[in-house]
């Protein structure tokens, strides 16, 4: 029980866990879920449209969505982010532009940047998932006079969303703990809270613990959801029971 | 008999895959309940002329009738493709298939299966669509089944359930490639029984099969095909009763 009384002691430091502290890791918490959703939902949008023209026949639409994974998934998002950040505000076209004050904020500019990364990864799972559709399955929506929107819609990419689901359960987490380096331009995400903590109490070790459960916490609730999701959804490759 | 159309009548289908010429000008009409069955050899063309009847493949050459209704098509650099895709998808639906592999969709239940084509193809009424699909299941002797998965049947199940799917579009003409192909021994009986009591209701069937049997006493007709040519046809009891030609004596004769 030596670990208890640790974790008590950790508790009651009153140097890190002040109420303005926890006020700071509660909004921090609020920007790394309203960021990682929203990036998560725009990048879905995305995904589904680019997955379906990476598996089209067509070269001119199918090259440059794999140029954009390719290079998406083969850069760092920390990378990205910085050449988002630091490099379009530098573009005087863009500075010009009438709308530019409203989007200066470092959040529009990570949310792009996430949702760019996302919809890459996403794109290569949905597309992975939609050219493995039994090609019987296929034939029979073909030969039952289903046209090719029809079939997407009913056949293909609901069985692919099914086949995705684990994968995609993966991707969400690592969008969450991917979503750490919005600290770095300024935001005041859970990690970033985290840091400020750090620079103001001098205490190295617990505001970071603190924000690695909240992670775990969030993590373990992105598992649960997609765990409740495969059961509900994956029934048809599951043996009946009894 | 001379106002309603033919239900399907192929002339001169040609086909090649490559340098290799798998259909050389075949031709067939199927009356209303008929039974047409074509047998041959694996590679004598038999499945791939049923699969260009429903546009599965682009036959090279050759006319196709649906009910009257002649598929256009038009030459592209890929070679003849059908030039009116909302003709394809109103002409399919009129010919409904069962597959050698069931291919029902796996991620829907059996009656969601049954149901899938008429609600979204036809455009029936969801609740009239879901009340046939169960007569239909009940049938085939699946009404217990009809909310099962596609995994959780049976091969046999699966492929009356297929059948059912077929029956639900209300088709002109059925097509089976070789429906009992992939079955167990002990489950063909069953499928067949389903297809022998759909012949004698007067559907109109063209059925690739090696069960000569089912040939022998079902069928109206019986097409031998030999290297993408008809090499006879004719009523079962002549053409596979009393077979002329050496090939055909050679392919009827009991394997060992």
């Amino acid at each position: 029980m030596e670990w208890l009384t640790s974790l008590q002691t950790l508790l009651s430091d009153h140097t890190v866990l002040t109420p303005a502290n926890l006020a700071r890791y509660g909004e921090g918490l609020t920007t790394t879920v309203q960021l990682v959703f929203l990036s998560l939902i725009a990048g879905l949008i995305l995904a589904v449209p680019l997955a379906i023209g990476r598996g089209s026949k067509r070269r001119w639409i199918k090259l440059p969505i794999y140029a954009y994974t390719y290079v998406f998934r083969g850069t760092p998002l920390l990378v990205q982010l910085y050449m988002i950040y630091y490099g379009l505000p530098s573009i005087d076209a863009l500075r010009d532009w009438k709308y530019w004050d409203y989007v200066d904020q470092a959040h529009i500019w990570a949310l792009i940047a996430f949702t760019l990364n996302t919809a890459a990864y996403t794109t290569e799972i949905f597309h992975g998932a939609i050219k493995t559709t039994p090609r019987g399955e296929i034939e029979a929506a073909k030969a039952y006079g289903m046209s090719w929107g029809l079939r997407m819609r009913r056949i293909i990419l609901p069985s692919a969303f099914r086949r995705a689901l684990p994968a995609y359960g993966n991707e969400v987490i690592f969008m969450l703990h991917a979503s750490a380096v919005a600290s770095v331009v300024t935001i005041m995400d859970l990690t970033g809270a985290a840091r400020f903590i750090v620079t103001r109490t001098y205490a190295a070790f617990q505001p970071y613990l603190f924000v690695a459960v909240i992670y775990l916490c969030l993590t373990f609730a992105i598992l649960y959801l997609f765990r409740y999701l495969e059961k509900r959804l994956l029934a048809h490759l599951r043996p009946v029971e009894g | 008999m001379a106002d309603t159309p033919i239900p399907l009548e192929v002339r001169n289908i040609r086909k090649r895959f490559g340098n290799n010429e798998v259909l050389k000008g075949l031709s067939l009409q199927a009356h209303k309940g008929d039974v047409i069955t074509l047998i041959g050899a694996s590679g004598s063309g038999k499945s791939t002329f049923l699969r260009c009847m429903n546009l599965l493949e682009q036959p090279d050459d050759g006319e196709l009738i649906v009910h009257g209704e002649s598929v256009l098509f038009k030459d592209t650099k890929h070679g003849r493709e059908p030039a009116n895709q909302k003709q394809v998808v109103r002409m399919r639906a009129k010919l409904s298939m069962v597959f050698q592999s069931f291919n029902l969709w796996s991620h829907m239940t059996l009656l969601e299966n049954v149901i899938e084509a008429p609600v979204h193809v036809l455009k029936q009424p969801r609740h009239e669509a879901i009340e046939y699909a169960r007569q239909l299941l009940e049938r085939v002797g699946l009404a217990e089944r009809a909310d099962y998965y596609p995994s959780q049947l049976s091969g046999g199940q699966q492929q009356r359930g297929a059948i059912a799917r077929a029956l639900a579009m209300d088709p002109e003409v059925m097509l089976f490639d070789e429906p009992t192909s992939a079955l167990d021994p002990e489950l063909v009986g069953d499928v067949l029984k389903v297809m022998r009591d759909l012949a004698e209701e007067g559907r109109t069937m063209i059925v690739v099969t090696h069960e000569m049997a089912f040939a022998r006493d079902v069928s109206s007709q019986v097409i031998y095909l030999h290297q993408g040519l008809v090499e006879e046809a004719g009523a079962p009891q002549d053409v596979l009763g009393n077979p002329k030609s050496d090939r055909l004596k050679q392919f009827l004769a009991p394997k060992h």
